[in-house]
């Protein structure tokens, strides 16, 4: 056996093998692939329920920012019939478009797709509609063909470029549609165009939820900050008691929380009550705390404080207080000694409850929704509203993409310039 | 400005320079309201010195030096450095250069940066600072690490950049908390020498804790034997050994043999005293006042001759409870007037001996060798 094992480790130089000549690496895999198969095993079900209940349904959703086969779907021969005619051209398409056209609605109609498509359509040219729904309600009506002046008969909206331009437009499989529309985009004849001024609102509403984020995130740090420091260094028993007053606001409904900042900040309000009372403020000029960007700030500060103090905690908890001595033994006053020394080192608990409070606070929708009124709304009210009223689920879809893609940039960054491996959490 | 007699044996021996450069005054520290951690606290250091506080765990040693640098308030009493109150003085201010147990290097800078943070805080230019940054780092011998930081560096080199930094400065008195008790023996035998001669070449003022009592003896010019927050003894390292004035700084350095007994005479500083078993021995008088009193005699291992050949102040008989063999000596346990942890070190010279376990035999000392001292269980 030895020999053996000898003159093939002699003759196969390079590769180690075990005794009866498996090659080592070949060996131990095998011994391993039994225990990664019982660990595969036991995240199974939580590996399962993540991929059914959170990994599909997004990605599902995502997709249907670019889907669009709805064109394609309702109106086959004419969408194979529209490849002929150039919307540039300035006329209407011909014959051939009305005849298959006339053949694809009569099967939509009894199929009742029609109207679907004609919503959908409404979403990138507004009148068409209308347009579908009467002629699904004529186009049985319809006599021997021509067809052409039949339907412009019916509906003049089938005389005019623009709404067969858009049908042609939306006829492919995908669409960077929503995309466009999600920063206030659209597709003109001259190729890409920012759409009028009064219908501009994503990219606004983008920069609204950037800025209020860092507000919030910031006056985060700012109140966060002193209150980690003493949970950090007070004895235990104040800074357990100090603890639980951090923790308890995660006991109570984010509901809960967010109407009592409206009972104390609107304007016959707690607040505005005192103010009154101690005549800082006049009974007319009662402060507007709510239902704007004040209210929302105010009101997501608190909900998020938690989640800066936190991380900032642990990271301060790890830091020795010898630093500090060591710096004031060196010859530095309190404040450099904080500011040179101690600051620097809680710069990755700054960073990990930065990125946290960003990131909930850029996605944040029932407390903009409660206390936000107009100008304190952030985008994801918008995709709620896309999601669950206006049923544009590609817009919707098409934002949150963005929203996502700017979260995950954001993060990007973060990495580059603090390294996430700084990033302490606990 | 002489020192006060401190603890029960506190020696002013060899603080007779007449100028201190830090002094304890009547110092006591409580944290709680309810325990003294700090009792009474006299002390006096000349400059240049290298005084070390030693003592076991717990006894008070950090906080006399956090008091010193100004970390915690004492109590009760006055620090002096040279010659002025510095209660009131923020630490900052103190001037003093201090090496933590942890060495407490800033993770976030370089090392040259933490070298170049003294020099910056006192608003030195930056060619300056580098200038003394490179000297101070040639001088502990580690002229390549200045770009690299803390976690970089092996224990040996973060303690040598810590000391590096609290001299960086030109501090004249500096502290040093256990700086080497996270390094291994070798290492830390390195260290201490390295420390000693930067304190010869510099000259500046040493207060050194450590509870590594062979650290303390090799290092220091005075020794201060801290326990239960009183200084027992403070004198040079020799007479630490050779004159205890207490039973707890006997037993607290060196090995030492214990003997309790009653005085039963005192004549000439030579003491009379009879062992538990009756027998009478004679020892020097050094902590026992009175006639009649219970004493405790300590006497060193390698100082009893074993079967003596000689004529001997005292030669008393013990049975042999066991041999070690040890190589340049032999430790031979035995039992003596009901101690039977009563060891003696019999050198080996190579000559045989016929030494048996269970053997009577006799044993001798000279009476300066046998120390009287207060009576302990
Ligand atoms: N910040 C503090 N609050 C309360 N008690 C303290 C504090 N620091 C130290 N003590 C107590 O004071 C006593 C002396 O502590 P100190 O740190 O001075 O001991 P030490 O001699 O340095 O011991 P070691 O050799 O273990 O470092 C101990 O009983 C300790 O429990
Ligand atoms: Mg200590």
């Amino acid at each position: 056996m030895t020999d053996i094992a000898a003159s093939e480790t002699g003759t196969t130089s390079e590769v180690l093998t075990t005794r009866d000549g498996v090659p080592l690496k070949r060996s131990l895999a095998r011994a391993l692939r039994r225990e990664k198969m019982r660990a595969l095993m036991l995240i199974a079900p939580l590996l399962l329920f993540i991929l059914l209940a959170f990994v599909a349904p997004i990605a599902d959703m995502l997709f249907r920012s670019v889907e669009n086969n709805i064109v394609q779907n309702t109106l086959p021969n004419t969408v194979v019939a529209l490849r002929d005619w150039n919307p540039n051209s300035g006329e209407i398409p011909g014959e051939p478009v009305f005849e298959a056209l006339a053949g694809d609605l009569k099967i939509a109609v009894s199929q009742k797709t029609h109207t679907r498509l004609g919503s959908r359509l409404n979403y990138e040219q507004p009148g068409i509609a209308s347009m579908f729904r009467k002629s699904g309600r004529k186009v049985k009506n319809l006599e021997e063909p021509p067809y052409r002046e039949q339907f412009i008969e019916i509906h003049e909206g089938w005389g005019t470029v623009e709404n067969w331009a858009t049908i042609k437009q939306f006829s492919s499989k995908y669409t960077d549609g929503y995309f466009l529309s999600a920063i206030d985009r659209e597709r003109t004849e001259q190729g890409i165009a920012e759409k009028p001024e009064k219908e501009q609102i994503y990219l606004f509403l983008f920069g609204r939820t950037f800025f209020l984020s860092v507000t919030i995130t910031i006056s985060c740090i700012l109140l966060g900050y002193p209150i980690a420091f003493l949970l950090a260094n007070l004895p235990l028993r104040s800074s357990n008691l100090l603890m639980i007053m951090v923790l308890l606001p995660f006991w109570t409904s984010l509901l809960v929380r967010t109407s009592a900042w409206k009972v104390l900040l609107q304007q016959q309000g707690v607040i505005n009550d005192f103010l009154v009372w101690t005549g800082l403020v006049t009974d007319a000029g009662r402060l507007v705390m709510i239902n704007n960007q004040t209210g929302t700030i105010i009101a997501m500060t608190h909900i998020l404080l938690p989640f800066m103090i936190l991380p900032l905690y642990s990271v301060m908890k790890t830091i020795s207080p010898t630093y500090v001595r060591a710096a004031k033994s060196l010859g530095a006053n309190d404040w450099t000694a904080f500011w040179k020394v101690y600051f620097p080192n809680t710069i990755p608990g700054i960073g990990a409850g930065s990125i946290l409070c960003f990131i909930l606070s850029i996605g944040f929708y029932i407390t903009p929704e409660l206390v936000g009124g107009t100008s304190g709304i952030f985008i994801s009210n918008r995709i709620a509203y896309h999601i669950s009223s206006s049923l544009n689920w590609g817009l919707g879809a098409a934002l949150g993409v963005i929203l996502l893609a700017i979260v995950m940039l954001f993060y990007w960054m973060y990495d580059k310039i603090v390294g996430i491996d700084n990033v302490k959490l606990g | 400005m002489a020192a006060k007699k401190s603890g029960k044996g506190g020696s002013a021996k060899n603080s007779a320079t007449d100028k201190s450069y830090v002094r304890f005054e009547n110092v006591q520290k409580s944290y709680d309201g309810e325990v003294l951690v700090v009792k009474d606290l006299n002390l006096d250091i000349p400059k240049g010195e290298f005084v070390t506080m030693l003592g076991p765990s717990g006894s008070g040693k950090t906080t006399c030096l956090m008091m010193l640098a100004g970390f915690e308030p004492a109590t009760h009493g006055e620090i002096f450095l040279n010659d002025s109150p510095i209660n009131m003085v923020p630490p900052h201010k103190r001037g003093i250069g201090m090496v933590f147990q942890n060495y407490a290097l800033f993770p976030h800078m370089t090392i040259a940066e933490n070298l170049a943070f003294p020099l910056q805080v006192r608003g030195m230019s930056k060619p300056d600072q580098e200038e003394r940054v490179k000297r101070i780092l040639d001088m502990v011998e580690l002229p390549l690490m200045a770009g690299r930081r803390p976690a970089q560096l092996s224990g040996g080199q973060a303690q040598r950049v810590a000391v590096a930094r609290a001299l960086v400065f030109e501090p004249d008195l500096v502290l040093m908390d256990e700086p080497l008790g996270a390094l291994d023996k070798q290492l830390r035998e390195q260290m201490q020498y390295e420390i000693k001669h930067i304190h010869e070449s510099l000259g500046v003022t040493v207060v050194y804790v450590t509870h590594d009592q062979t650290e303390a003896l090799t290092m220091s010019d005075r020794v201060a034997v801290f326990n239960d927050g009183v200084i027992q003894q403070l004198s040079s390292p020799e007479s630490l050994y050779e004159d205890p004035k207490n039973s707890f700084v006997a037993q607290f350095i060196g090995e030492n043999n214990k003997l309790n007994g009653v005085v039963k005479g005192i004549s000439k500083g030579i003491c009379t005293v009879k062992l538990a078993n009756g027998t009478i021995v004679k020892a020097d008088q050094v902590n026992v006042d009175n006639v009649g009193d219970g004493t405790t005699l300590s006497i060193r291992p390698e100082r009893i001759e074993l079967q003596p050949k000689d004529k001997m102040d005292n030669i008393i008989e013990g049975r042999i409870e066991e041999l070690i063999y040890l190589g340049d000596h032999i430790r031979v346990r035995m039992n003596v007037a009901g101690n039977d942890e009563f060891i003696v070190k019999v050198r080996n010279r190579g000559q045989k001996r016929n030494l048996s376990e269970g053997q009577k035999t006799k044993i001798g000392w000279a009476n300066t060798d046998c120390k009287a001292l207060d009576l302990v269980a």
